[in-house]
Parts: structure tokens; C-alpha cells; sequence
């Protein structure tokens, strides 16, 4: 069993770190991870888009094409792989800057305002967590608890900002629920 | 030790601590800056040296000082960068010194770009620079190899006081996958005091070293290269490392490919079996000495219709592959090299036109 999420925004909305967070709690949850960033010649405010493929087994092709999931932070990167997610997958939408909702019909919307939501925890900094702990909590590839604990982590050496980020991640899993338990 | 999630340039800095490297000298190029970066504050918390060049020339002979000077040490530059320091790789090879090249390979010729590419092969295995020399070429297909190679790199730069390369590419540097740093892959360094210039205070003997590649004496020369093709030849009998992926099938093809391009086609295998369809892969670890024999022997099986090297190059490797198939199977070649990575639903459809 292999899953592959594409985190798709521009420069800057921390679309590698919250790739990056996801792939370290499969990690610690055991599974075979890796965390693939397209890297070109891109410039500050550009597209910036990464894969993680979590599996149960030795990763083979890291070139990933289509799939199984894709966190869209920003419109052209809806725009440029709704397609290519695979049928039955997730495609998480901010409509905060997403004024639109995919037209594939073969999968799971999920549609989060990230950057508003973020503002309402304190800054619109943490939209990367926001839309990380919604799509975690939506996907269920790995423990809350855990993936929690791992962005705590990662902001050890900055303390002043880790309750801003819980905060962000209680909403963000919140609101993801919240629309789990609409569509139920 | 627990697994870390590292980017393979990061993870290549920190393998080559653990394995008591106390000299980095780089000059930054993309796709392997990450290295640099990361060494420039983990070296001195461990009382190491980073140095920046002024250039990848500058940093070639800053590698062949310390090397002569009986230190551990490495480099690590992308493909225009090695170019640059291919001269002094050759006095290096020349004058006998152990030194850690690592080329995490970008696109070419010339600036060519800064994605993943395999086209540096023929300058990694053939030479680069001039004359009758050859690097030991370690071949890693994900972070913990880069690992695992990086660490033996620099016991066999000393086994064979030689340098030793390690060629990956942008992927391999730019990924993030779980690591773990294998303690018993450290070595302690050799004792170097018979050959190395490592100052006569520093020593027992007090004999006076020579680090040197200029033999204008015929004989000295001629022996100084007999010297070389002794190591080359030794590296052949004792060094060689490769996997041979689904070889216990009756495969029809056998495909050769390694580092990142041999992952795509390990997945590319996995789905042809599915589908009933039986295909082999021998990645050779080792680029030079390279697997000759395993590649001929794995040729030959009876099952084994065709060989094809993938790679992302225009056809490298593919050389030596034909060179060991002996013209046994027919051997076949499919690569790109422009930065895109071919995906395993192309390697099937290439695989399959051989059937």
C-alpha cells in the first residue's frame, strides 16, 4: 500500500515544511517515507510543489505523476493537478484564495479556509499547519496526536510561536471534522 | 540510533562527520548547496575545518593539500564544478592521496541545467582529467545509501590512498527519506606517516615525505603508473558492489540502470510482475570497478532475451554493459536527460516493445 499527497502553493506558504511534517509522522509511525520537493529555477513567490509518498514497503520511483492526494494552497496549483490526482483521492482546496472547487467529480473535496482561519489563531503564518492538521485529520494517514506533536517539534527552537501552531492545528482538524461529519 | 528524516545533501554533511572527516572545502553550486550548509555549522561543533573557495579550481587544490597532508577530507560540487576540479583530481590520483569527491550530478553539457541527470558517468568512470588514473565511483539510489557510501568512501580512499567519488544526482540530494548513520561503517583513519606530508613534528619518523606527480624519469613514471593499474585492478577483485533485483525469476529482460533512474525501474518491475511479465535489473553500486562479471553472467541466463540500459543520459553506461555482454544478448538503450525523470509507466512501455 503506497500513498502519494502533492502539496501545491506558491513560494512561501510553507508548503515544504507542512510536506515535510506529514512524511516525518509516518515516519515515526513506522512507515517507509519520502519527501520529494520540485526544485528549478524558481523564484521567491513562484509555484512551489513537493510530494511525499508514504508506503509499507521500500519506495521505489520517487517520480510520483499522479497522485493519490493533493493539498492545493493556491489556484494555479489547483489548476495544474486536479487532474492528475488519482480517482477516489482527496483534493484539498483553501478557498480563501481558491475562489473556485474542482469540477472532477471522481473525488473527495475537501475545501478549508486556510489562510482565514489561520488570521483567526493569530497569524496567517500558520495556513501551512491549518491545512496540514485538516487534511491529516480528513485522510487519516496518521495519528493527530503524533503528527501534533511533530510540529510542536519543529518549532522547538521557537517557543513564542508553538501555541499559535497548536491552535492552528486544533482548527484546522476541527473544521475537518466538522465537514466529515456533514457529508456522513 | 533512531531514524532521522534528512535531505541527501544534509544527510551526505553528516555521514561524512561520522566517519571523523575534519576537512570540507566547496565552492556552492545547485543542486548541492544543502552540503555546504549544513557543514558550515556542523564542522567546527566537531572541530572541523569549512572553507569556501574561490572557485571549484581553488577547492580541487585545497582537497590535495590536506590529502597530501594525511587528512580526511572531502568536496562535494555538481557536474560544472567537478569539471573544474578534474585537474587536480588527476594529480590527486597521480600523487596517491585518499580524498572524498561527491558529484550529486545536474544536467549537461556545459551550464546544461540544475535537475537531476546521469550524464556525468563517462568523466566519473573514464577519467575527467588526464592521464592513466581512475576514481573509485560509489553509486548511491537513495539518502541511506548516500549515507552508507559516503562513510565507506572515505575508508576506501584510504584502503587504495586514492580519490574516491560518489555519484548521485540532484534527486538524491534534494529528497528527503529516513536515515540512520551505521556506527560500524567508521573507521579509524589509517596511519599515514610512511608517505603523507603531516609535518615532522607531527610524526615518529622522521623520514622526509615526498606528495608529488611529476616523474620526469621514464621509469619512475612508467612505475608510478603500474603502481595505479595495480589498485585499479585490485579494486576490481575486491571492491565490486551491485544488486541483482528479481534475478531469481526466469526474466526476459535484464535491465541495468543505477542510482535514482534504478528506482523507477524497480517500480517498473514491480508492476510488470503483476502482469505476469518477468524482468530483472542488476544495478551495479560500484560504477568503477564495475560488475562485469555479474552483469555477463546475468545476461546469459537462459531466459534472458535482451538487455537494456536505463539511464538518464544519452547512452553512458551502456558502453561498459556491451563491453561485459560480450555480444551475448542483443543490448538496448533508453534514456533521457533533460531533467525530467522518465516515469515506470514509460520504462513498461519501452520493456515491452522488447518482448
Amino acid at each position: 500500500m503506497q500513498t502519494e499527497i502533492k502539496f501545491a502553493g506558491f513560494g512561501g506558504q510553507g508548503i515544504l515544511l507542512s510536506a515535510k511534517l506529514l512524511a516525518y509522522a509516518a515516519m515515526k509511525q513506522g512507515s517507509f517515507v519520502a519527501w520529494i520537493p520540485s526544485y528549478g529555477p524558481e523564484m521567491r513567490g513562484g509555484t512551489a510543489y513537493c510530494t511525499v509518498v508514504i508506503s509499507d514497503r521500500l519506495i521505489g520511483s520517487p517520480i510520483i505523476k499522479n497522485p493519490t492526494h493533493l493539498v492545493a494552497m493556491n489556484l494555479p496549483s489547483l489548476e495544474k493537478f486536479e487532474n492528475d490526482v488519482k480517482p477516489g483521492g482527496i483534493i484539498f482546496i483553501n478557498s480563501s484564495l481558491i475562489p473556485v472547487t474542482s469540477k472532477r467529480t471522481d473525488v473527495t473535496q475537501l475545501v478549508v479556509p486556510v489562510n482565514d482561519i489561520a488570521i483567526k489563531a493569530g497569524s496567517v503564518r500558520a495556513a501551512n499547519i491549518v491545512a496540514l492538521s485538516a487534511f491529516a485529520a480528513k485522510s487519516e494517514l496518521v495519528d493527530l496526536d503524533l503528527l501534533k506533536a511533530c510540529v510542536k517539534e519543529e518549532f522547538a527552537a521557537k517557543p513564542k510561536i508553538i501555541p499559535l501552531n497548536m491552535d492552528a492545528f486544533d482548527r484546522g482538524v476541527e473544521i475537518a471534522l466538522a465537514d466529515q461529519a456533514q457529508t456522513a | 540510533m533512531a531514524k532521522v528524516l534528512m535531505k541527501g545533501n544534509e544527510a551526505i554533511g553528516e555521514a561524512a562527520i561520522r566517519a571523523g572527516c575534519k576537512n570540507y572545502f566547496a565552492y556552492p553550486i545547485t543542486p548541492q548547496s544543502e552540503v555546504a550548509e549544513y557543514l558550515v555549522k556542523r564542522l567546527p561543533e566537531e572541530g572541523g575545518v569549512f572553507l569556501q573557495g574561490e572557485s571549484e579550481v581553488a577547492v580541487g587544490y585545497m582537497i590535495f593539500g590536506a590529502a597530501g597532508a594525511g587528512e580526511r577530507v572531502m568536496t562535494t560540487s555538481s557536474s560544472p564544478g567537478i569539471s573544474l576540479m578534474s585537474e587536480a583530481i588527476s594529480y590527486i590520483a597521480a600523487a596517491q592521496c585518499p580524498a572524498v569527491f561527491v558529484n550529486i550530478v545536474r544536467g549537461g553539457p556545459g551550464l546544461g541545467g540544475i535537475l537531476p541527470s546521469q550524464g556525468d558517468y563517462f568523466q566519473a568512470t573514464k577519467g575527467g582529467g588526464h592521464g592513466d588514473y581512475h576514481l573509485l565511483v560509489l553509486a548511491p539510489d537513495g539518502v541511506q545509501e548516500a549515507v552508507e557510501m559516503t562513510m565507506q568512501a572515505f575508508t576506501l580512499a584510504e584502503k587504495y590512498r586514492g580519490p574516491v567519488m560518489i555519484m548521485g544526482d540532484g534527486l538524491i540530494g534534494q529528497m528527503m527519506e529516513p536515515v540512520e548513520f551505521p556506527d560500524d561503517l567508521k573507521t579509524e583513519p589509517t596511519n599515514k606517516d610512511d608517505w603523507a606530508t603531516s609535518g615532522m613534528d607531527f610524526r615518529k619518523s622522521k623520514k622526509r615525505n615526498l606528495v608529488k606527480s611529476l616523474f620526469l624519469d621514464p621509469t619512475a613514471l612508467n612505475d608510478n603508473n603500474l603502481a595505479l593499474k595495480a589498485k585499479y585492478e585490485q579494486m576490481k577483485k575486491e571492491e565490486v558492489q551491485f544488486e541483482l533485483y528479481n534475478g531469481d525469476t526466469d526474466y526476459q529482460i535484464l535491465i541495468t540502470s543505477y542510482g535514482t533512474m534504478s528506482r523507477v525501474c524497480r517500480t517498473a518491475i514491480d508492476m510488470l510482475k503483476e502482469d505476469g511479465i518477468e524482468v530483472a535489473m542488476l544495478r551495479p553500486k560500484t560504477l568503477f570497478p564495475f560488475p562485469e562479471k555479474a552483469v555477463f553472467e546475468a545476461a546469459c541466463k537462459d531466459s534472458c532475451k535482451a538487455v537494456i540500459s536505463i539511464e538518464m543520459s544519452m547512452g553512458q553506461m551502456v558502453e561498459d554493459v556491451e563491453r561485459c555482454v560480450k555480444g551475448r544478448r542483443p543490448v538496448e538503450f533508453y534514456g533521457e536527460c533533460g531533467g525530467d525523470i522518465p516515469s515506470p509507466e514509460k520504462i513498461i512501455d519501452i520493456i515491452k516493445e522488447l518482448l
